[in-house]
């Protein structure tokens, strides 16, 4: 049935993603590669991982949600913690990698549960500025944690290094407001697009799912939802909860990515889960596909302006009023859909002439 | 004494967010929309005034008096622009075009004034009252806000309650379909209550500016997210909700960056707006809205 | 037993009692009818059989089973399922979908099973693919199986919404207004699918109505409503002979 057609549309999406990875190998082979573009490929793939499970909770789902960084945050600083503090212990980075992205998605996604249950209560934009609340509050108390590690174990401060009261085997992991230093870059492009294709997997799969169609007629309609027995908290819960994982799964990969780590307003303010949020909308609501290429186009387009400096935030600014304005404005799906109903009336007098 | 202090400077700037979140809250009550880009409107009005004050040289009323008409000006163009062609379109579409909004003006900002930090020259130029033999000095900013923030709200009230352009601001708030068929012009009643918004933005930015001087094109963005909390915590579309709620904002940061943690006063405030809205879903003063079924 | 046994049922909503010492008794596999004037308490009554309001007073007893002051799923578990007056499908999900969702208590697998595409979730899903186009069948739905539900024609949707909540399994069916909105072709077939519905599956079927045709035409017995209470009870004919009722609809 709808299967096969289904079927399709998710073959292509997996196929656009190995696709842009063998002509990206193509362009390295050739030379055809700047180190501008090199630099930008594993955040092109965390930015579409970021969109992709943003599209779960507030496309799907259908609830907006404004703190997608801070569960970001939470994968970021809870993996770049593991690989850290077993450098000694693991020394195989490759695997400390992979532990630490099981570390991040696990814990971005119970707090993705203990927001979710006393949070998922609340609508519309009374949900939204919550979510935004709870970002902010973790960049805040992240920024003001200190952990240090020495051979007594873990010690824990929101004052200073000093206050840790280490012995002289002390290492400070998480500095405060300066996060944590020396991250090992351990993100390929590679390893980014395997993460974005299961991220799909996971998503795409599940929407097409008896959980997926439970969640989106919940979005649809809530009390009809209830009335024919499905369990709204539970599946509410499940959706914000594996957004969040891939989410804190974005992050662990943000962190391998650089060498220091420190959560500032930019990278994990709600300015980062507002910019995730343009990428899911303008991408379409629901549509996970159009997620994906939104954000790669969206964080492309304002390095491609590199050139006009001081005026590419400018630029992006007004290409997001005009897309939204072409894209949304009733006015203009009018006479979008009149031009649209023009050109199929002559395309059918067309045939009739031809026959 | 230092808590007295304490609690005046909090309220002081528990008063500038309750102007600030007036706005937020008569254009969510009416439009329906949060206008993200509300808060830039309030570095707009600083960057006049800085320009009118600091670079030419003028009075500070006449900066204020520039300021006022500047922001106007610019908030009703972007409603005209950028969200009435989106009426009718979902909330979330006009979020986004909103955010839109709020990028270009930091942007263009950006661009005129550069990214650095401008001291801002504080428009209020009267002595500093002392109290309690100079044991408690209480800055002149800080009365003048107070003053300022009592006579906006007396002012909105009776604006709302008394006129005719305010009675309609309430029925188009009811419901803007029933106010269309009574003959109420919705757009134009929008357009005003953008200008009114827009207008106390300015008198925000100025007093903002004079209590924290420093002005960059960010200036206005985090004010402007507090403010929003404050409206939501009092109870969005509520005029007394927004008072209430900026002043206890203003309060609960400042006290808790005096004795708490200032590195954790925003996440105090924070959670502050969550527990209220787990007890209270639609704030302090916000009305309960049920579902037909 | 009765299936649904409804006792001294009572709810005010701010002071104002919408639903007052309403009792009913159905039995199994009857057609029955609960009619009255706008206004009467009649989808507020639907609202506190299915758990979306609780009661103030009163006991509801599903095939002798107490289901008072339970929630809306369980409600729906123990085997109550509705149809609502302003029609409510997943306007986004197709026609199959929105029966299928219906299924989704009696045919499981879990979440996991599912992002994996284990060999259950394929077994599973072609039974309820199944089951759904046979509900479907019954509601000349399965030519438009794969349209967006938003997107059917209203009597369509109507039907839909009925074929949503059969999948449930219901024990008691209730219909909000089922013929609201259709032509009298329309209304004519409706009822024979209502009988259809109620001979086929075994059910016990309580419905509001307003077109009197259908009322007469398919009720065995009714409940007439005003000001949320009883104004009387028992077999169609003699109910709707009633001098009370005529006044009620029409005035004095």
């Amino acid at each position: 049935m709808n299967k096969n057609k289904v079927r399709i549309q998710n073959g292509i999406t997996y196929g656009i993603v190995v696709g842009c990875w063998l002509l990206v190998q193509l362009m390295d082979k050739t030379g055809h590669m700047t180190s501008l573009l090199r630099g930008i490929l594993v955040p092109l793939c965390m930015y579409s991982i970021l969109a992709i499970s943003l599209n779960l909770t507030v496309g799907i789902l259908g609830e907006l949600s404004l703190g997608h960084a801070g569960f970001m945050c939470v994968g970021a600083f809870s993996g770049a913690f593991f690989t850290k503090c077993m450098e000694s212990v693991l020394p195989n980075l490759q695997l400390r990698f992979f532990l630490a992205i099981l570390i991040g998605a696990a814990v971005a996604g119970i707090c993705g549960i203990l927001i979710g249950i006393p949070v998922l209560r609340l609508k519309g934009d009374y949900l939204a500025i919550v979510t935004l609340a709870f970002g902010e509050i973790i960049k805040n108390l992240i920024n003001v944690m200190y952990i240090g590690l020495d051979k007594s174990g873990f010690h824990f401060s929101i004052k200073d290094t000093m206050s840790l009261g280490m012995d002289e085997t002390g290492v400070v992991i998480i500095k405060g407001a300066q996060g944590i230093t020396g991250t090992p870059k351990a993100a390929t492009f590679l390893i980014a697009t395997i993460l974005l294709l299961i991220t799909l997997f996971i998503v795409l799969n599940l929407i097409h799912s008896r959980t997926g169609r439970a969640i989106m007629s919940i979005r649809d309609n809530r009390i009809a939802a209830e009335s024919i027995g499905i369990n709204i908290t539970k599946y509410k819960l499940m959706a914000f909860a594996i957004s969040a994982v891939l989410a804190g799964v974005a992050g662990v990969l943000y962190a391998h990515n650089l060498s220091t780590l420190a959560a500032t307003p930019k990278n994990f303010g709600y300015n980062m889960s507002i910019m995730i949020l343009v990428f899911v909308v303008l991408g379409g609501l629901g549509n996970i596909r159009g997620s994906m290429i939104a954000a790669v186009v969206l964080t492309l387009l304002p390095e491609l302006l590199r050139g006009l400096n001081d005026y590419r935030m400018l630029i992006y600014a007004i290409v997001l009023i005009v897309m939204m304005l072409f894209n949304s404005s009733p006015k203009a799906i009018e006479v979008r859909s009149v031009l649209w109903e023009r050109f199929h009336k002559r395309k059918d007098t067309g045939a009739k002439e031809a026959a | 004494m230092s808590f007295l202090s304490y609690l005046i400077n909090g309220i002081s700037l528990g008063s500038i967010y309750a102007i600030i979140a007036l706005g937020y809250t008569m254009v969510y009550g009416i439009a329906r929309m949060l206008n993200f880009a509300h808060g830039d409107i309030i570095m707009v009005g600083g960057f006049a005034i800085f320009t009118v004050v600091s670079t030419m040289g003028l009075p500070p009323l006449l900066g204020i008096f520039v300021a006022i008409v500047v922001c106007t000006v610019l908030g009703v163009t972007i409603e005209r622009v950028a969200y009435r062609p989106l009426r009718g379109a979902s909330s979330l579409a006009v979020l986004i075009t909103a955010i839109g909004v709020s990028y270009l003006l930091q942007n263009v900002a950006l661009l005129i004034f550069g990214s650095n930090a401008r001291q801002f020259t504080s428009v209020v130029t009267l002595p500093n009252l002392k109290l309690a033999d100079g044991a408690l000095t209480i800055s002149s900013v800080t009365i003048v806000t107070i003053i300022s923030c009592i006579a906006i709200m007396v002012a909105l009230t009776s604006f709302i309650n008394k006129t005719k352009i305010g009675q309609a601001m309430l029925a188009v708030s009811e419901d803007n379909g029933a106010a269309t068929l009574m003959g109420i012009d919705v757009n134009r009643t929008i357009a005003i209550t953008f200008a009114i918004g827009s207008a106390l933005a300015a008198v925000a930015g100025a007093l903002l500016c004079s209590t924290y001087p420093s002005l960059t094109p960010y200036t206005g963005s985090m004010p402007g997210i507090k403010a929003f909390v404050a409206a939501v915590f009092g109870g969005i579309g509520s005029i007394p909700g927004a008072l209430i709620g900026g002043i206890l904002l203003g309060v609960i940061e400042n006290l808790s960056k005096a004795y708490i943690s200032s590195q954790l006063s925003d996440a105090i405030v924070f959670s502050v707006l969550i527990i209220v809205l787990l007890v209270r879903p639609t704030g302090i003063l916000g009305r309960k809205i049920n579902e037909k079924v | 037993m009765a299936m649904l046994e409804v006792k001294n049922l009572g709810i005010s909503f701010g002071g104002l009692k919408a639903v007052d010492d309403f009792s009913v008794t159905i039995e199994k596999g009857q057609l029955y009818g609960l009619i009255g004037p706008n206004g009467a308490g009649k989808t507020t009554i639907f609202n506190l059989l299915t758990g979306v309001y609780r009661p103030d007073t009163g006991t509801i007893f599903l095939d002798g089973q107490n289901i008072t002051g339970k929630k809306t799923i369980e409600i729906n578990q123990d085997g109550i399922a509705r149809t609502f007056q302003n029609i409510r499908l997943f306007k986004e999900l197709n026609v199959l979908d929105n029966v299928k969702a219906g299924l989704h208590n009696h045919y499981k697998y879990s979440t996991v099973e599912g992002i994996l595409r284990l060999p259950r979730y394929y077994h599973v899903e072609k039974q309820m693919d199944m089951r759904a186009m046979e509900l479907l069948k019954v509601f000349d739905l399965d030519g438009e199986w794969d349209y967006k539900a938003s997107n059917l024609p209203y009597g369509k949707q109507r039907k839909l919404e009925i074929a949503r909540a059969l999948a449930t399994e219901p024990k008691l069916l209730l219909l909000d207004e089922p013929a609201a909105g259709m032509n009298p072709n329309e209304t004519a077939e409706l009822m024979e699918t209502i009988r259809f519905v109620r001979d086929n599956f075994d059910m016990t079927i309580l419905l509001i109505e307003h077109d009197m045709k259908l009322v007469s035409g398919i009720c065995e017995q009714l409940t007439v409503l005003n000001f949320g209470q009883v104004l009387t009870q028992g077999e169609t004919s003699e109910v709707l002979n009633d001098k009370r009722v005529i006044t009620a609809y029409l005035g004095e």
